[in-house]
């Protein structure tokens, strides 16, 4: 039977957050998943430290501490400039073999999702992908689960005393949730999904207190096989409606100002990153050509977010997007029957609407 | 020169999926089908073989049925099959799962000019984390999410997909590569191989065939050697009925975009 | 097939057929019905995929499948769209079979190869304008002239002739003979005198190239004649006795297309509160329609089966295309009915295979000519 050098739970200690950096400009998800692991070191008593790991990157560790980290191991060396799975795994290893963390969480982008699974097969310990809540303490997970399950939970029992992370994430395709532990082995780790824990306020005083800590890298050109040959920064190329997560799609209503309408639900989609559909008649009046159209005769959808301006349904067109996971409808005339299949309904002309939904997305956006 | 593809069956969630009262997955009642990203994965390894003559292995780890849709792949083209399948395996979470497939790699031997090729996640789990596992436990260079590839000579130039872009990186053989749906357009089966291909080679890898590797020991395969437990498995509340915004449209457009952010939708 | 299952490589077959119609012919259906074009790209893709060699010996480049897989390929194509079901139909079981059954082995390497290893169509050409299920009337001669046949005359409703590199067509070499004077021919496309019209204009399987053709002084090397002078009739005969099965399987897909989009629309379309799923009618009649669609394939399974195992099967090639094609269309005639004017758009699949399954009811032999053979069996 082989033998483990990380079953001593006791002797491992302190939330670790990998903090990733893209040349030289740290992610978004970084101030996440600080502001998550603040959280959960509270819950544990422990202390919550980031690795910020690239080739002269220290001059970003004190950010990091304004959304709550107590200290940042910083780990430089010239053959961190580009991200490389050899390198950014080996230095990563090796600090956490010399110190320790009991959690160690990455956002599950592509390279956290590439780097992760590598480092959690070389430490021997579990690491659950693409989590979208995490927690600690039994009381608040029992809270989360009240209003995020069907589960009875007042009539389960529960062991208060559990330090495991609780690391909940989507499987089948969303349609079973699961909640995974590591009870054996140290660091329990965990990709979380970009976007969905909240973010805390940066705060001044605490970025100036964060304490910044070099590590020495060991590392050497023959640890790295792989060569990067270039790093291109391009914009996500517009997705066809097959595929596409958000898609507003007009009809008929916008027939008083067609070029206006259509600018207008371009304008929202671009706010969400989407694209622009239309029912058929967008389609047979030459307002949209056919590639946009959504229905019976044209294609069937399945995005996160359907819109649909001034399309009262007819059964052609719900036949192509009902299965939508949230539909939005906008209509003038409150019986349109697509206002039955929908999430959230908004009685009123779709030229008022649509711009101030766009306003308002920005905006909620922006204070996220 | 040589491929092995590592494919997985997976309930197909992209139709209704039906849930047990208990909360796990109804998988008796779901359509079984090849996990998409790894058809891709498969795909690339038959071009490179129309190019180049290359043999290309398929292997699984699953139940004895998994043996169809190793058949369906031979009559893609695949040469040869390797059903990975034994009780002690069952239960495995993915950091078992690359122990059980390098061990299984192992056993078919990769050699200085072979490629590993997984599909980037499978869809039952969504992980994309075995095909790192198995490369790191291979000791194997690996790139993932790639989008594009070109072999010359011993190396391989990648382009690796990253959300703002792409990085270009090469890599020597033997490596792993983990492949997305920009990659390539599968193939279908075409009708004479599906009636050629029950004469391919298709063997089992069972405990008894593996257990002498180091990577197969009880305390790290199956579900007792998984690191991770599930702790719950639940379903989310039904989507209630529709909620009709009403008033004036300013305060309406603002509390639906709020409801939207707080509800993790945008 | 054994115990009513099918095997796991005609299992295997069905799924890919089935993926490689969903895929890629359903998105070119209605631009080929409308502009009443057959798409060769896909074409092209169906030949490399084997869909148009399905029943024959690898060793001629077929795909070394049966004929119960071939039913298969028939009835997944046509469930999406009869026109390539046609096509697929006329270059295998009519075209290629009488090469492979009555050619010499020379003719086999130089024309099978080719149509079944996927690099070329074909097409068969027996009726005539004044030579329909009375296809002893053929007016189209072949004269001997030295080493040459000469060929005169006129075909209509020839399926695939408007692509086709290689014509198998039926002349008489001697009026005198009647049937007997019957021969079949092997032409290729382009020989001099060899004249094709344009698609003509039908009211269902439009994207299917059906077109005349007309025959003057087309001079063909004597060893393309296929068997013997005076077999052309019984050579004909086989070939549409075994194209049936085909016809048979083309049915059965119209009507089980029809259904599938019928219950699909049925359980989203509301009247009166709910679904018409909910209606008894509804229910009654998709019971009725989908138990005689189960019939009729069983039948085409079975003649199927009888062609694998070498039987006679005539009478029930004969039989299940006389049943699923009357099938086809009362299947398609009342799904258009349960969806309602929605069923009589366009934009709904159910009218395009309603006016497609009528077709199944006249060629490669009416109904009536069904009944005519299965009726001289029993009395025989």
């Amino acid at each position: 039977m082989a033998t483990f050098n990380n079953t001593d739970l006791a002797a491992f200690k302190d939330v670790w957050v990998y903090c990733e950096q893209r040349q030289g400009k740290l992610m978004p998800t970084d101030f996440e998943l600080i502001s998550e692991g603040r959280k959960l070191a509270d819950e544990l008593g422990v202390k919550l430290c980031g690795l910020l790991l690239g080739d002269d990157v220290d001059g970003m560790a004190k950010e990091l501490g304004g959304y709550g980290a107590d200290k940042i191991y910083v780990c430089d060396s010239p053959l961190m400039k580009n991200y490389t799975t050899d390198a950014y795994a080996k230095v990563i290893c090796d600090a956490v073999t010399n110190l320790k963390p009991e959690v160690l969480l990455f956002g599950a982008t592509n390279i956290g999702r590439d780097l992760g699974p590598r480092c959690a097969a070389r430490l021997h310990t579990g690491l659950c992908a693409d989590c979208t809540h995490l927690d600690v303490d039994v009381a608040n997970y029992v809270e989360f689960l009240r209003g995020a399950s069907t589960l009875d939970v007042d009539n389960m029992k529960w062991d208060t005393e559990d330090r495991n992370l609780k690391m909940t994430r989507p499987a089948f395709g969303g349609h079973l949730m699961a909640t995974i532990i590591c009870p054996r082995f140290r660091p329990a780790m965990a990709t979380v999904r970009p976007g969905v824990l909240k973010k805390n306020a940066f705060d001044k005083a605490k970025a100036d207190a964060c304490e910044i800590v070099k590590l020495s890298v060991s590392l050497s050109e023959a640890d790295i096989h792989t060569t990067v040959e270039e790093v291109v920064k391009a914009a996500k190329k517009m997705v066809d409606l097959i595929g596409a997560e958000f898609i507003v799609s007009v009809g008929r209503g916008i027939a008083k100002d067609v070029e206006g309408g259509i600018k207008l639900a371009e304008a929202l989609a671009e706010e969400l990153g989407g694209v622009v559909g239309g029912s058929r008649v967008t389609i047979d009046s030459g307002w949209l050509s056919a590639d946009h159209q959504v229905g019976q005769t044209g294609k069937t959808v399945r995005p996160k977010v359907y819109i649909a301006l001034g399309i009262s349904g007819a059964i052609q067109h719900k036949a192509g997007m009902q299965d939508s996971e949230c539909i939005i409808v906008v209509n003038k005339n409150k019986d349109a029957p697509l206002f039955e299949i929908a999430d959230y309904g908004i009685v009123g002309d779709l030229f008022k609407v649509a711009p101030l939904l766009t306003e308002a997305i920005r905006a909620a956006k922006a204070a996220k | 020169m040589k491929i092995i593809v590592c494919v997985k069956q997976v309930p197909d969630t992209s139709g209704k999926v039906a849930v047990n009262p208990d909360g796990t997955l109804n998988r008796a009642s779901m359509q079984t089908i090849i996990n998409p990203d790894d058809m891709n994965a498969v795909e690339a390894a038959l071009k490179m073989k129309d190019e180049t003559g290359c043999r290309v292995i398929v292997v699984t780890m699953g139940p004895p049925p998994a043996m169809g849709m190793l058949r369906e792949l031979m009559a893609m083209g695949a040469d040869d099959g390797v059903l990975v399948s034994a009780r002690e395996f069952g239960g495995s979470d993915t950091y078992a799962t690359s122990q059980i497939l390098a061990a299984a790699l192992k056993k078919i031997g990769i050699e200085k000019d072979d490629i590993v090729m997984c599909g980037r996640q499978a869809i039952d789990g969504d992980t994309a984390q075995v095909g790192p596992q198995i490369a790191e436990k291979l000791g194997l260079p690996q790139v993932t999410y790639v989008g594009e590839m070109k072999k010359t000579g011993g190396t391989i130039t990648c382009k690796r997909i990253l959300e703002d872009g792409y990085m270009t990186i090469s890599v020597k053989t033997p490596c792993l590569l983990t492949c997305i749906k920009e990659l390539n357009a599968p193939r279908y089966m075409t009708v004479r191989g599906i009636f050629e291909c029950g004469q391919k080679p298709l063997e089992t890898y069972t405990y008894e065939t593996l257990k002498d590797d180091p990577l197969i020991d009880l305390a790290t395969i199956g579900l007792k050697g998984s690191p991770t437990n599930i702790f719950k498995s639940f379903t989310p509340p039904a989507k209630g009925a529709g909620m009709m915004l009403e008033g004036d449209d300013k305060d309406t457009c603002n509390k639906l975009a709020s409801m939207l952010i707080e509800k993790h939708i945008i | 097939m054994v115990a009513f299952k099918l095997t796991q490589e005609q299992e295997m077959a069905k799924k890919m057929f089935q993926q490689f119609a969903e895929n890629e012919i359903k998105p070119l259906v209605t631009e080929m019905d409308e502009s009443e074009t057959f798409d060769f790209g896909l074409l092209k893709k169906m030949h490399h995929y084997g869909l148009m060699g399905v029943p024959y010996p690898t060793e001629y480049g077929g795909s070394g499948g049966d004929v119960l897989t071939y039913t298969l390929c028939m009835e997944e194509v046509s469930k999406i769209d009869p026109s390539v079901g046609i096509t697929i139909s006329v270059h295998t079981s009519l075209c290629c079979s009488c090469i492979y059954e009555h050619g010499r082995e020379e003719q086999k390497q130089k024309y099978l190869r080719p149509l079944i290893d996927g690099s070329q169509s074909g097409c068969f050409g027996l009726t005539e304008p004044n030579a329909g299920t009375d296809a002893g009337g053929v007016l189209t001669t072949a004269v001997k002239d030295g080493d040459e046949y000469v060929l005169n005359g006129q075909k209509v409703f020839i399926t695939n002739s408007g692509f086709a590199d290689t014509f198998v067509l039926f002349a008489m070499t001697d009026k005198s003979l009647g049937t007997k004077g019957m021969s079949a021919f092997i032409v290729d496309k382009g020989t001099p005198g060899l004249e094709i019209s344009k698609n003509i204009p039908r009211m269902g399987i439009r994207a299917s190239q059906n077109c005349e053709i007309a025959m003057m002084d087309v001079r063909i090397p004597a060893d393309r004649l296929i068997g013997k002078e005076g077999m052309g009739y019984k050579i004909a005969m086989g070939a549409l006795a075994g194209g049936r099965i085909g016809i048979g399987a083309q049915a059965v897909g119209i009507a089980q297309g029809a259904i599938d989009e019928t219950v699909k629309y049925v359980k989203e379309r509301k009247q009166f509160g709910k679904a018409i799923a909910k209606f008894q009618n509804t229910q009654f009649k998709l019971a009725e329609l989908q138990t005689k669609v189960d019939a009729a394939r069983l039948m085409v399974w079975r003649a199927a089966v009888a062609k694998d195992n070498g039987e006679a099967y005539a009478p029930m090639a004969a039989m299940c295309k006389l049943f699923a094609s009357d099938v086809a269309n009362e299947v398609t005639r009342t799904a258009v009915q349960l969806f309602g004017g929605y069923g009589y758009t366009r934009e709904y699949p159910v009218e395009k295979l309603m006016r497609d399954a009528k077709i199944t009811e006249i060629y490669e032999g009416t109904s009536e000519a069904m009944k005519m053979i299965v009726g001289g069996t029993m009395l025989r």
